[in-house]
């Protein structure tokens, strides 16, 4: 038999590990769900329900099979597509999430664009002037992007850019006159919005996740300036560098065309990760902000131990990582000759 | 967020807001109600199987019923809706109810006597968690289709004995009760399910407001009923927005992008009640508070012991302060507003008298477990519990778990001491007398977790007979007399230390009027209200 061409094997490669972290990472949250002290039958039938009931629905949910034989049939479900129904709310999980994911796709891509348009720049000049006034700031942004409690933070934004100044929307994702107005067809309602060509709900909307969008954008900020500085100031420190401002490379060129172009793959990594914290959803931005996102999704339903819910929103997070990772790798060869 | 988060914030917020004043204040359409309210507990809006705050909040506006209460006069008690009259036969066993002509379900389908019997068939024979409102008189999956039955315009329930007609229809005023469209439900089956799958994300009524849309911790929409038979409510349409969050409900309502907001903290109440066009109306709710003594611990038993435990409660201490607004002193099984109620609350927060109390007893160096569930607030009650009974001599350890953890030790009647809470699921006072005070067999093997008396292995003695005869007294006044009478022997003898009533506090732009909660004896109605 002939040797399997390197692209056929490499694609085969990558998908036998997905598939593997994906089984993995559904067995160890099936395992966690099934162990946590939540009922999952008295979430559903309430403190008052008789025996009977109570019975009746432990039955209906297969939770006298063992473990393992329960796990067997809910993979078999989701390999057929199928990723079952909300225990709580009884809507097929899928819908829920083709509901609550574009919103967290819409809001985190916002974010990191503020993070990188900003974040990057930030770290580059910091790194420059090293122990600067700019390099000051840029540490106390970051310092701050790092420690201050979110919550706190989204409220005091809301009360003083919304409350006070009325210069954004509140919480939500529109205003109430604009409630399903333009048709989901992306489900991100600044598209759709594009789309239907309503400029009124495109610029509602947009007043209403500037802010969450924003504050999000700022702890990628903190995070990306931080990682930007510190692999310049490596790059900055090197030979190359020394070698071509002695040259008589113009400085602008040394910073941008040698020492950050070097520092492009590094950076992939970082805002990869970043876009991917972003994607799993911000439970405590979403709440203040009543952003119906994936992370409060999968929180309400881990605490009311509704497993199907939680297991679904577990594949597409993961489902996530899984492919920022691959486009990571795809981008470190495009930059990158040596990791072709 | 924890307990200081919150505060930080709302002192945060506070200070802030006190230093400046809010840009111009928004409006909601003239013909708009908005409602920010938690409403994550929907997990349902099928009305033989919802029986969550807000899921009964949906139901009450979409669904009429045989019999209803009227949110601008609920103590008046049910009065006539979708049947215009009753009669109750001789043996009072049978409720004859003539239907209201005329009326229209959403779909344009007539309301008859065929889709009141479906529905009351179809809730028993479901057998959802609710069902036991309507089972407890007898109806059966098997005998549902005899003892609920249409003939021409008149619906005909027969009991399986003589209740109180007032018992029977307070139960067809609860959520269960609602008349569904048979003819839309039906063709919306599948596998035998009688419409369940489809009716728990659809509705099928004729109340005052159509379902729109119910997404679920996203928001519900209601679009008025221009045929309701009552007359077209004032508010074309009603959005609930979920907004889990305290402070962003508060400032939602302050800039005018809500009307109503339903779930501010004692902090941000304090605070919307100073805003400018902010009112903020109180109701009592059902729920209560209360602590219990398992009677197999052999001192918790003892009569004086029982008494001592309700003389170790700091009841003024705690409502003027964290339960400050939340909560109001209540010792009795039946919450204020009830048919029967008691305003009696002879207990103070007295350490001697508890000291006196244990040691006619005999008692000492007593040490029980006291099981809470993860709220603050009942934690808080159980460390000043906890704080006073160590005055009095009593070791009290605190078990804090979650539901799972201490509801299920509770109902195996393994826990020394609950403290915990409880609201009535229907406006009739059998529905806590039914729990509190009633326990026909005691034993391990009767496996009654559904009350409250055989999870602290009660037996309630002369009790129980005096609720079974209350649920079948016809007169009124007599019904009353006998739950005052059973409240006074049960304040004495049960080992139930019954705490606080609920305050539900709604903060509302001042422009809203007519806004009712429900009180403690129903949900919340919309159709009434008017800005």
């Amino acid at each position: 038999m002939a040797p399997l061409a390197p692209w056929i094997k490499g694609t085969l490669l990558t998908l036998g590990s997905i598939a593997v972290t994906m089984l993995g990472l559904l067995f160890i949250t099936f395992i966690i769900g099934r162990v946590m002290p939540i009922d999952p039958v008295l979430a559903i039938v309430g403190e008052r329900a008789s025996q009977s009931t109570y019975d009746a629905v432990y039955l209906e949910l297969g939770l006298d099979k063992p473990l393992l034989v329960q796990f067997f049939y809910y993979i078999w479900d989701v390999i057929r597509g199928d990723f079952g129904t909300s225990l709580l709310n009884a809507r097929p999980v899928s819908e829920d999430i083709a509901r609550v994911f574009p919103a967290t796709l819409e809001l985190a891509t916002l974010g990191v664009i503020v993070g990188i348009v900003l974040g990057i720049p930030l770290g580059v000049v910091a790194a420059v002037r090293k122990g600067s006034w700019i390099d000051q700031i840029a540490r106390v942004i970051a310092l701050v992007g790092y420690s201050m409690p979110i919550f706190w933070l989204g409220l005091m934004g809301l009360l003083i850019f919304y409350g006070i100044l009325g210069w954004v929307g509140g919480p939500g994702r529109v205003g109430i006159f604009y409630v399903d107005v333009v048709p989901s067809v992306t489900g991100m309602i600044l598209i759709d919005s594009l789309i239907d060509g309503n400029w009124d709900v495109f610029k509602d909307a947009f007043s209403h996740i500037v802010l969450p969008a924003s504050l999000l954008g700022y702890y990628s900020l903190a995070y990306i300036s931080r990682m930007t500085r510190s692999f310049m100031l490596e790059q900055l420190s090197a030979e190359y560098v020394t070698t071509a401002r002695v040259k008589g490379m113009s400085e602008w060129n040394v910073i941008w065309k040698h020492a950050f172009k070097n520092i492009r793959v590094q950076l992939i990594t970082v805002i990869a990760l970043s876009y991917a914290n972003l994607l799993e959803g911000s439970v405590l931005t979403e709440i203040i902000f009543s952003w119906p996102g994936i992370g409060s999704y999968i929180t309400t339903a881990l605490l009311s131990a509704d497993m199907n819910a939680v297991l679904g929103g577990t594949v597409v997070v993961g489902l996530i990582f899984i492919l920022l990772n691959i486009f990571s790798d795809l981008l470190y060869k495009v930059f990158d000759p040596r990791a072709r | 967020m924890n307990a200081l988060n919150r505060l930080l914030t709302g002192a945060a917020i506070s200070v802030a807001v006190s230093l400046s004043s809010f840009a111009a204040v928004a409006e909601t359409p003239a013909n708009m109600l908005v409602i920010a309210h938690r409403i994550d507990d929907v997990t349902t809006v099928d009305p033989a199987e919802s029986f969550e705050f807000a899921g009964s909040d949906i139901s009450r506006n979409v669904y009429s019923r045989l019999v209803n209460l009227d949110p601008n006069d609920l103590e008046a008690g049910y009065k006539p809706d979708l049947a215009e009259s009753w009669e109750v036969s001789e043996d009072g066993m049978t409720i004859t109810f003539t239907m209201r002509e005329g009326v229209t379900f959403h779909s344009g389908n007539p309301v008859r006597a065929e889709d009141a019997a479906f529905s009351l068939q179809r809730a028993v024979i479901l057998n959802k968690t609710p069902a036991f409102i309507l089972t407890q008189f007898g109806f059966t999956p098997e005998n549902a289709t005899e003892t609920i039955r249409a003939d021409g315009n008149k619906l005909m329930i027969t009991t399986d004995k003589r209740y109180a007609t007032s018992f029977v229809l307070n139960c067809l005023t609860a959520t269960i009760g609602a008349i569904v469209d048979k003819e839309t439900v039906m063709a919306n089956e599948a596998d035998g399910d009688m419409g369940n799958t489809w009716l728990k994300t659809n509705s099928a009524g004729s109340g005052p407001y159509k379902l729109d849309s119910w997404k679920p911790n996203e928001s519900v929409t209601l679009t008025s009923n221009p045929d309701y038979y009552g007359g077209a409510p004032a508010l074309e349409r009603v959005i609930v927005r979920h907004v889990l969050e305290s402070a962003s409900q508060r400032l939602l309502l302050e800039r005018g992008d809500i009307d109503i907001a339903r779930n501010l903290n004692p902090e941000d109440i304090a605070g919307a009640t100073d805003a400018d066009g902010v009112k903020v109306v109180d109701e009592l709710k059902g729920r209560l508070m209360y602590l219990a003594l398992n009677q197999k611990h052999p001192e918790l038993s003892k009569p004086e012991v029982r008494q001592a435990f309700k003389y170790l409660i700091d009841y003024q201490g705690m409502r003027d302060s964290f339960l400050k607004g939340q909560y109001t002193i209540h010792q009795n099984f039946l919450p204020a507003t009830y048919l029967g109620a008691s305003d009696e609350n002879p207990f103070s927060y007295n350490i001697e008298k508890a000291k006196e109390l244990l040691a006619a007893a005999g008692v000492e160096n007593l040490e029980v477990e006291i099981g809470v569930r993860e709220a603050q607030e009942r934690i808080e009650i159980g460390q000043s519990f906890q704080n006073a009974a160590a005055q009095a001599g009593i070791k009290v350890n605190i078990t804090v778990g979650t539901a799972k953890q201490i509801l299920a030790r509770y109902r195996a009647r393994e826990l020394d001491v609950y403290l915990g809470a409880w609201g009535p699921d229907y406006p009739d006072p059998q529905t806590n007398a039914g729990t509190f005070a009633y326990n026909p067999d005691n034993s391990d093997e009767a496996n009654a977790t559904g009350l409250l008396a055989w999870r602290n292995s009660w037996d309630t003695g002369g009790l129980t007979g005096k609720v079974a005869e209350a649920v079948t007294e016809g007169d009124r006044d007599n019904r009353v007399q006998m739950y005052l009478d059973i409240q006074a022997e049960f304040r004495e003898t049960s080992p139930f230390v019954i705490m606080f009533q609920q305050i539900e506090q709604t903060a509302m732009r001042d422009n809203v009027t007519d806004f009712s909660t429900g009180q403690a004896v129903t949900s919340a109605a919309y159709w009434q209200v008017t800005k």
